[in-house]
C-alpha cells in the first residue's frame, strides 16, 4: 500500500534532520519557496488534501479564504493543532515523535502559501516528550536557515480537551479559557489575535513536503474522489495488533482491520469507531464502507481524526455510551447551555442504567434531548453530547433494554 | 444612516436597518425572543441557546442574537421548530436549577418563570439529582450570589469586564461545575456594582438592601428621575403601599435604572440607587410657627403672615432639589431678592467617567436657564452678621452642614423674618420662625434639567406626607396671600 508520512518509519534516526534531509526532506520546502505564494495553493488545491484534524474541510479552499497581502496588510499567522485530545487518537503523537522534520516543513511551507511571518505550533500539555522532540527539531530547522521567511514558537496546552478545537485553541493561545468561538468571522479573516489565521492539523501539515515534491495531482491520484492522498488510522481496542496504521483514503474498512491483525482471536466483532469517540459505531455490515470523508459521513458517521476504535462482543453498549458521556460531561467546557447541561444529564441517566435503575421513559426520553441538543449548540462537542447515546441506543438497543428493569 | 431592507419574521413583512440583529428588529416589531446572555450593552455571546428562531434556508436553526437582518431574510420565531427548540433551551436551564421559587428573592421578575410560561410549559422529565454548588455568598457590600440559580449567561461578568472594568467576577471551573465566582481577593465592591442584579436574569444575584423584604408583585412602579446628582439618571421608583407592614415599614423599596441610551444608558450608580434610605427619615408634615412657642397654622395663616415680611432685603438660600416649576415660581415671587444656591460646599461629591458627576443635586441647569444667579455663602453670613438681611427664605438646604451648627443657628437668628421648607428635618430647621412641609421628589411630579440640558420628567409615586406640598404650590399660596393672584 502507498504510504506518505510513514513510509520512512523504519528508519531510527527520523527525527534527526541529517537523516530527514537524506531521505528528501525540506526539498518541497525549496520548492515552494521558489514558487509564487498563490502558486503554492493552487498545488495544494489540486492535492484534494482534507483537513486531517477531523473536519475534512480541504485545505487549499481553507488557504484561498485568507484575505490577500494587499487587501489586508499586516501580520497573519499559521497554527499547528498538535493537541490531540480524541479518546482514541494517537497519530499525531507519533508523527510528532517520529517525523517532526516532517510537519514542521509543511508548516513552513504553508506560512509561504499565505505570507505568514510568524506560526506557532500548540502541542498537548500532556505530550511533554513529544513538545521535546519538536523543541528540538525546530532548533536544528532554525540553524539550518529554513526559518528565513516564518518563526516558529511552540505553546503547550493545559489540558482540556475542547483546546484541540481550532477556536477554542486560539482563546487559549491568547490567555483565555478554552470557549470556542462562533463563526463568522472565521480563524482565516479574525483568528489569533483577530488577525487571518490557518489553525491546521500536524498531519494535514506533514503532508504537504509530499504535495510540494511530487505535486498535486500524484497526491490526488492516490487517494478516492475529492479525498487526496492517504490518512493514518489509530486502532485500539479488541483487534490482535494495535497501532498506527497508513492507508489510501477510500480503502476498505475490513482492510484497515486486517492491518491491524483482525479482531482478537475467538471473539467477533461488535462495532468500530471509526474516528474517535465522538463518532457513531460502525457495524459489521458496514465493513466494506470506503474510509473517506465524504462515504463514511453518507454512511451517518464520520471519519474525524482516524481514532479507530474496535469492540467485540463483549462490549456492553450502555458501558460505552456511559463511558463517552462521561468525558463528554467531564471535558464540557460549560459555555453554551443544552451541552453543559445535557452532558451532565446524559451522564447521570446513563449511569442509573448501569445500577440497574432505568425506567421505560429514559430511551425516549435520551433519545428526545439528544436530538434537541444536536445542531443548537456552539461546537461540535455539544453535538456529539446529542449524537453518542442515541447512536448506540439506535443500533444496539437490546443492550440499553436488558438494563431496564419491566422494561 | 444603515440601509432599510424588507425581512419577514413570522410571515409577516418589516422594515429594519440591515445588518440589526434580528432579536433587536424583533423586538422593535413587538415580537419578543426570549433570551438570557444577550444584552443590548453587553454583546451577544449566543450561550443561553433561547433565543433559537429558524431561518428558511440555513440548514439548522439559527441564535437570532447573532443573525443579522439582511434583505429577504425569511425568519419564523413562533414555527414549531423555533418553539420546541426554545422549549428545549429552557428544559436543559431548568436539569440543574434548584426548584426554589417559593423562597427566591426573584420570583415574579425571573426570567426562568416568565419563559416557562411563555415557551416551556412541560412536565419535568428529570429524575436525576441536580448539582449542588454555592449559595448565599456574600459577593459585595450590596450583591448576594447564589450558584445554584445561576444559568452562566456571563452577563454580570461582560459588565464588569467590560462596563466597569473592574473584573470582581469571573467563570470557574468546567461543563455541569462550571460557576460564577468573586475573583479570589476581591470584593464585589466598585460604584455600579447593583447592576449586575438588575441584568441577572434569574435569583443568581440579589440585592442585599432589598431581598426579603417585600415580595415585587406588590410593589408600584413609577417611572423618576435619580435626584443624587445633575446626570439625571432616568429611574423606576418601586413602592410599596399596598403591604404597608412589609419592606420594615418604609415606603420605598427600591430604585431601578430605566432605560435612556441619551443619559444612563441601562446603568445606575450604586451613591444614586442605595440613596434612598433617609428619604422618609424625619419628615416634615405640619405647617409650624416655632416661636415664641411651636405652634401649629394653617397654610393660609403662614402664608399671609410670610407674605407682610417679604418687603425687606430678602435672602433665599436653596438646593438643587427644586424643580424647575420650583425655581419659576421662586423667582416670580422672589423677584428682587438674592438667591444662594452654589452646590458647595455641602452638595458636591465625586464625578467619574461612567455617569457620576461632581454637583450632587439633579437641577442646578434649571436655575442657571431660569437665569437665576447664586451669591456665595460667605458673602450671605457677612450680610446677615451685618444685620442687612431682614428675611431668610432657606429652602430643602441644611445651614448646619454649610456654616457648622451653631454658627448656623445665630445667623439665623439674625433675620427678622426666617422660614425653613424641605420634606426634612436637619439640624438647624427648629431655628426658624417657621417651619414648612415640603414634598419629596417621589411625591411631586415635575421636571429636573439635567447637566446636559435636557429637561425630563418625573412623576408622583407616593401621597405627600402630612400637609406637605410641592414648593411651587407653598411659593402660590405666599404670592397669593401678598398680591391676591397666585404666583
Amino acid at each position: 500500500m502507498t504510504k506518505i508520512l510513514t513510509k520512512h518509519f523504519d528508519e531510527p534516526k527520523l527525527h534527526e534532520l541529517e537523516t530527514y534531509r537524506s531521505l528528501g526532506g525540506y526539498k518541497g520546502l525549496e520548492k515552494a519557496l521558489a514558487m509564487a505564494p498563490a502558486d503554492v495553493t493552487a498545488e495544494v488545491v489540486k492535492s484534494n488534501l482534507r483537513g486531517l484534524g477531523g473536519a475534512g474541510f480541504p485545505t487549499g479552499g481553507k488557504w484561498g479564504t485568507v484575505p490577500p497581502l494587499d487587501k489586508v496588510p499586516g501580520p497573519r499567522y499559521v497554527v499547528v493543532n498538535a493537541d490531540e485530545s480524541e479518546p482514541g487518537c494517537f497519530k499525531d503523537r507519533v508523527l510528532l515523535t517520529r517525523a517532526p522534520h516532517q510537519m514542521i516543513e509543511g508548516l513552513l511551507i504553508a506560512a509561504h502559501a499565505i505570507g505568514a511571518k510568524e506560526t506557532f505550533i500548540f502541542i498537548r500539555g500532556e505530550y511533554q516528550n513529544q513538545h521535546d522532540i519538536v523543541a528540538k527539531a525546530v532548533k536544528e530547522a532554525e540553524a539550518a536557515g529554513y526559518t528565513g521567511h516564518a518563526s516558529v514558537k511552540l505553546m503547550r496546552g493545559a489540558g482540556a480537551y475542547i483546546s484541540g478545537l481550532d477556536t477554542a485553541l486560539l482563546e487559549t493561545m491568547e490567555g483565555k479559557k478554552a470557549w470556542p468561538r462562533q463563526p463568522p468571522p472565521f480563524p482565516t479573516v479574525a483568528g489569533l489575535m483577530a488577525k487571518p489565521t490557518v489553525v491546521n492539523n500536524v498531519e494535514t501539515l506533514s503532508m504537504l513536503p509530499f504535495i510540494l515534491r511530487e505535486g498535486g495531482d500524484a497526491f490526488a491520484k492516490i487517494g478516492s474522489a475529492k479525498n487526496g492522498g492517504t490518512v493514518v488510522f489509530s486502532v485500539s481496542g479488541h483487534v490482535e495488533k494495535p497501532g498506527v496504521y497508513e492507508v489510501p483514503m477510500g480503502s476498505k474498512l475490513r482492510d484497515v482491520l486486517a492491518l491491524a491483525g483482525g479482531v482478537r482471536a475467538g471473539h467477533k466483532l461488535k462495532c468500530v469507531i471509526p474516528g474517535g469517540t465522538s463518532m457513531p459505531p460502525l457495524l459489521e455490515k458496514d465493513l466494506d464502507l470506503a474510509l473517506d470523508f465524504d462515504s463514511i459521513r453518507a454512511a451517518g458517521t464520520f471519519l474525524g481524526a482516524g481514532g479507530m476504535i474496535v469492540l467485540d462482543e463483549t462490549a456492553d453498549a450502555v458501558e460505552v455510551a456511559h463511558n463517552i458521556e462521561r468525558f463528554l460531561a467531564h471535558e464540557s467546557c460549560g459555555q453554551c447551555t443544552p451541552c453543559r447541561e445535557g452532558s451532565y444529564w446524559n451522564e447521570e441517566i446513563l449511569e442509573r442504567l448501569l445500577h440497574g435503575k432505568g425506567t421505560a421513559e429514559d430511551m425516549p426520553n435520551m433519545t428526545r434531548v439528544g436530538e434537541n441538543i444536536t445542531g443548537k449548540v456552539i461546537c461540535a462537542l455539544g453535538d456529539t453530547v446529542g449524537v453518542v447515546t442515541r447512536a448506540y441506543m439506535s443500533k444496539f438497543p437490546e443492550d440499553f433494554k436488558k438494563r431496564i428493569p419491566n422494561g | 444612516m444603515a440601509k432599510r431592507v424588507k425581512f419577514k419574521l413570522n410571515g409577516q413583512e418589516i422594515e429594519a436597518d440591515e445588518g440589526r440583529l434580528v432579536i433587536d428588529a424583533a423586538k422593535d416589531a413587538g415580537v419578543e425572543i426570549p433570551h438570557y446572555c444577550y444584552h443590548p450593552a453587553l454583546g451577544n455571546p449566543g450561550n443561553c441557546r433561547m433565543c433559537i428562531v429558524e431561518v428558511a434556508g440555513a440548514p439548522k436553526p439559527q441564535v437570532s442574537c447573532r443573525t443579522a437582518v439582511r434583505e429577504g431574510l425569511d425568519v419564523k420565531s413562533d414555527s414549531e421548530i423555533a418553539k420546541r427548540a426554545q422549549a428545549s433551551a429552557l428544559e436543559l436551564h431548568l436539569v440543574n436549577h434548584p426548584l426554589d421559587c417559593p423562597v427566591c428573592d426573584q420570583s415574579g421578575e425571573c426570567g426562568l418563570q416568565d419563559y416557562y410560561m411563555k415557551v416551556g410549559q412541560y412536565q419535568s422529565q428529570v429524575r436525576e439529582n441536580k448539582q449542588h454548588k454555592g449559595k448565599r455568598i456574600v459577593a459585595g457590600p450590596h450583591v448576594m450570589l447564589d450558584q445554584e440559580r445561576c444559568v452562566l449567561c456571563t452577563r454580570c461578568t461582560r459588565f464588569v469586564d467590560t462596563v466597569t472594568k473592574t473584573h470582581e467576577l469571573g467563570i470557574f471551573g468546567r461543563g455541569h461545575s462550571e460557576r460564577i465566582e468573586v475573583t479570589p481577593g476581591k470584593v464585589l465592591d466598585n460604584d455600579y456594582s447593583g447592576n449586575v442584579v438588575d441584568i441577572c436574569p434569574v435569583g443568581a444575584l440579589t440585592d442585599r438592601d432589598f431581598r426579603y423584604k417585600v415580595r415585587v408583585w406588590y410593589l408600584d412602579k413609577t417611572d423618576s428621575i435619580c435626584p443624587g446628582c445633575s446626570r439625571g439618571c432616568n429611574i423606576s421608583v418601586h413602592t410599596n403601599t399596598k403591604r404597608p407592614w412589609h419592606n420594615d415599614g418604609k415606603r420605598v423599596a427600591r430604585l431601578k435604572p430605566r432605560h435612556n441610551p441619551d443619559v444612563n444608558g441601562h446603568w445606575m450608580c450604586d451613591e444614586g440607587r442605595y440613596g434612598f434610605g433617609s428619604l422618609d427619615a424625619d419628615r416634615l408634615g405640619r405647617v409650624l410657627r416655632m416661636t415664641p412657642q411651636k405652634q401649629d397654622v394653617s397654610w393660609d395663616t403662614a402664608a399671609g403672615e410670610i407674605a407682610a415680611g417679604l418687603d425687606g432685603a430678602v435672602a433665599v438660600v436653596a438646593s438643587g432639589m427644586l424643580s424647575n416649576e420650583d425655581w419659576a415660581a421662586a423667582k416670580s415671587l422672589f423677584a428682587g431678592a438674592k438667591f444662594y444656591f452654589t452646590p458647595e460646599p455641602d452638595q458636591v461629591g465625586a464625578e467619574d467617567a461612567l455617569l457620576k458627576k461632581k454637583d450632587k443635586v439633579p437641577n442646578l441647569k434649571g436655575a442657571e436657564n431660569m437665569g437665576l444667579k447664586s451669591g456665595s455663602f460667605d458673602e450671605l453670613a457677612k450680610d446677615l452678621e451685618a444685620g442687612k438681611i431682614s428675611t431668610l427664605y432657606v429652602l430643602e438646604r441644611d445651614l448646619g452642614q454649610i456654616w457648622g451648627e451653631d454658627k448656623a443657628k445665630a445667623l439665623v437668628a439674625k433675620a427678622s423674618l426666617s422660614v425653613f421648607q424641605g420634606p426634612n428635618k436637619c439640624a438647624v430647621s427648629e431655628s426658624f420662625r417657621y417651619r414648612l412641609p415640603a414634598t419629596a421628589y417621589v411625591e411631586e411630579t415635575g421636571h429636573f434639567t439635567n447637566c446636559d440640558g435636557k429637561v425630563q420628567e418625573y412623576k408622583k409615586a407616593l401621597d405627600p406626607i402630612g400637609e406637605a406640598k410641592p414648593d411651587w404650590e407653598i411659593f402660590g399660596l405666599i404670592a397669593k396671600a401678598r398680591t391676591g393672584v397666585p404666583a
